[in-house]
């Protein structure tokens, strides 16, 4: 039976950034990956939110092996064959830190930065899974691994960290939250497809290593609370979408999420993009949806949840994840430090984590967004009815005819006036102002 | 001009690394799923691992080209999924 301070579960942002403190602190900690290498099993749609990182580790991006940085951002709304989008091409977003974020593969971006955290002492095991805690009584004193209850498969520590992931099982195992609800998480799929520097380069608009974040709303998944993407690496593109899966429940006709990945790339105003090349990968991915008001217990004796498993994915139109995953993982790991000199980690003692989480952004980012997903599932005329409508208004006046354009805004205004309550709006515009975004 | 072919979920899946399992690690109550209204399994599934078979009464389960999302295990609680162990399942080199 071995030992060690603190067992880590997951070698992704959170738990890396975790392990990372502790080992610079001389604390002996090992990380438990259930790949074959960190990152083997990691997929996320490709945007790296960097700021956290950038505090570990300063100008990161100079050695990092990062595809590209996000100089262009496009969010859109899909509307039956067309298109109606709002470009922001930005000269902040192209000097350093470039507003941290930057388009990286998980498989190749997780294992740099496991290496950074081994190279400041921390262990980090691959290809073995953590399938349940040890408990002394009440408290969790280590995990096991794999399927056998072999005891030299237990490994013993004064704290557990369990960075498992949007599918975490221990969480459940620990009782610090219910299974998981459909409600509470999206299934995301995406393709990254080969073609090459000179394509992407003309196809987006872009530069040597400036990259784009294409954001698809409405009928990138007609319906259906979700969204499209594409994000640009170096010489291949991320094509994917997302939908929440109780939105796949009940459907009279559901798709699969393959068929929706399928139907998004062959819209009209997709189909440009993304054409030709070769598909190089085939990934899916669960992302957290619990949203503020459902999270999980953060901590219990002996254990703490950080990033996806703790459910910390800012859920409004930002899509922020890894950097609060990361923050998380930090500020687990200072609660661990600053409980080291006592080794108390009881859940008196770990409360501390919880109180950190609450004066961060982390906590306070998903406060302000606590109603975006509610807002949006009960509302569906958000991404339904006004997106065809804003449409239909736009294509209107823009119609090249001999219609007096008098008579066309006559015409509109009967439109829009027929189409739209406009004191249920302003009602869901301000809930969206006060406790969605 | 010729209309470019499209990719079959099979080519799709073809392009992901894995580490064959030893046995699956999925496991559902037949009985249950004879009886389910929805079986949500059959395409909630981005790898389409779970197909109802008529002839057989019963879903058949192609645990080898699981994605470890973990969709299925939330979509439905007669589902007992478990995380492939020993490094065994997929390995992403590309995302």
């Amino acid at each position: 039976m071995l030992k060690c301070e603190v067992v880590v579960v997951g070698a992704g942002p959170a738990g890396i950034a975790c392990g990372y403190v502790l080992a610079e602190a001389g604390v002996d900690v090992v990380i438990l990956e259930r790949g074959q290498y960190p990152g083997a099993k990691n997929m996320f749609g490709g945007i790296f939110y960097a700021d956290q990182m950038s505090i570990l580790i300063p100008e990161f991006y100079t050695e990092a092996p990062v595809e590209r940085f996000v100089a262009k951002k496009h969010y859109a709304l899909l509307i039956n064959d067309s298109e109606i989008s709002l470009n922001i091409d930005s000269e902040e977003c192209k000097k350093p830190p470039y507003n941290h974020s930057y388009v990286v593969k998980r498989s190749v971006f997780d294992k740099w930065f496991a290496k950074k955290a081994e190279e400041r002492g921390a262990t980090i095991i691959c290809g073995t899974t953590a399938t349940d805690f040890v408990w002394g009584g009440n408290k969790i004193i280590g995990v096991t691994a794999g399927t056998c209850d072999d005891p030299d498969n237990t490994l013993l520590a004064d704290v557990v960290v369990c960075a498992e992931g949007a599918n975490s099982i221990l969480s459940e195992k620990a009782g610090l939250r219910n299974r998981l609800s459909m409600r509470a998480r999206c299934v995301s799929v995406k393709e990254v497809i080969e073609l090459g520097k000179d394509v992407i380069d003309d196809r987006f608009g872009l530069a040597d290593r400036e990259g784009a974040a294409y954001e698809y709303f409405a009928d990138a998944t007609p319906g259906m609370l979700g969204d499209g993407f594409i994000y640009t690496n170096m010489d291949s593109i991320n094509v994917g979408v997302g939908v929440v899966i109780s939105e796949l429940y009940g459907h009279r006709n559901p798709p699969s999420p393959n068929q929706l990945l399928e139907r998004f790339k062959n819209h009209p105003c997709i189909r440009p993009l993304v054409k030709g090349g070769k598909t190089l990968e085939y990934s899916a991915h669960m992302i957290p949806m619990d949203g503020y008001k459902n999270l999980p217990r953060f901590y219990t004796d002996g254990l703490m949840l950080v990033g996806d498993a703790a459910g910390f994915v800012n859920n409004s139109i930002c899509h922020e994840g890894v950097n609060m995953a990361m923050a998380s993982g930090i500020m687990a790991a200072e609660t661990i430090l600053e409980n080291r000199a006592e080794r108390r980690y009881d859940a008196s003692a770990l409360r501390q984590y919880e109180r950190r989480l609450k004066n961060s952004f982390v906590l306070q980012n998903m406060k302000s967004s606590r109603d975006f997903i509610d807002i949006l599932r009960t509302h569906k005329e958000l991404l339904n009815d006004y997106p065809h409508l804003m449409k239909n208004v736009i294509t209107s006046y823009f119609k090249v005819s001999d219609v007096p354009k008098s008579t066309v805004k006559r015409d509109i205004v009967r439109m829009v006036r027929s189409r739209v309550n406009f004191v249920k709006a302003a009602k869901t515009i301000m809930a969206l102002m006060k406790g969605g975004i | 001009m010729i209309e470019e072919k499209r990719l079959s979920l099979d080519d799709k899946l073809f392009t992901v690394r894995r580490k064959p399992l030893a046995e699956s690690h999925i496991a559902l109550d037949k009985y249950l799923c004879r009886e389910c209204l929805n079986r949500i399994c059959t395409y909630i599934c981005p790898a389409e691992v779970y197909v109802w078979e008529e002839s057989k009464n019963e879903i058949d389960v192609r645990y080898e080209n699981c994605l470890e999302c973990g969709a299925c295990r939330v979509a439905c609680e007669a589902i007992e999924w478990a995380n492939p162990v020993w490094g065994t399942g997929i390995a992403y080199k590309n995302s």
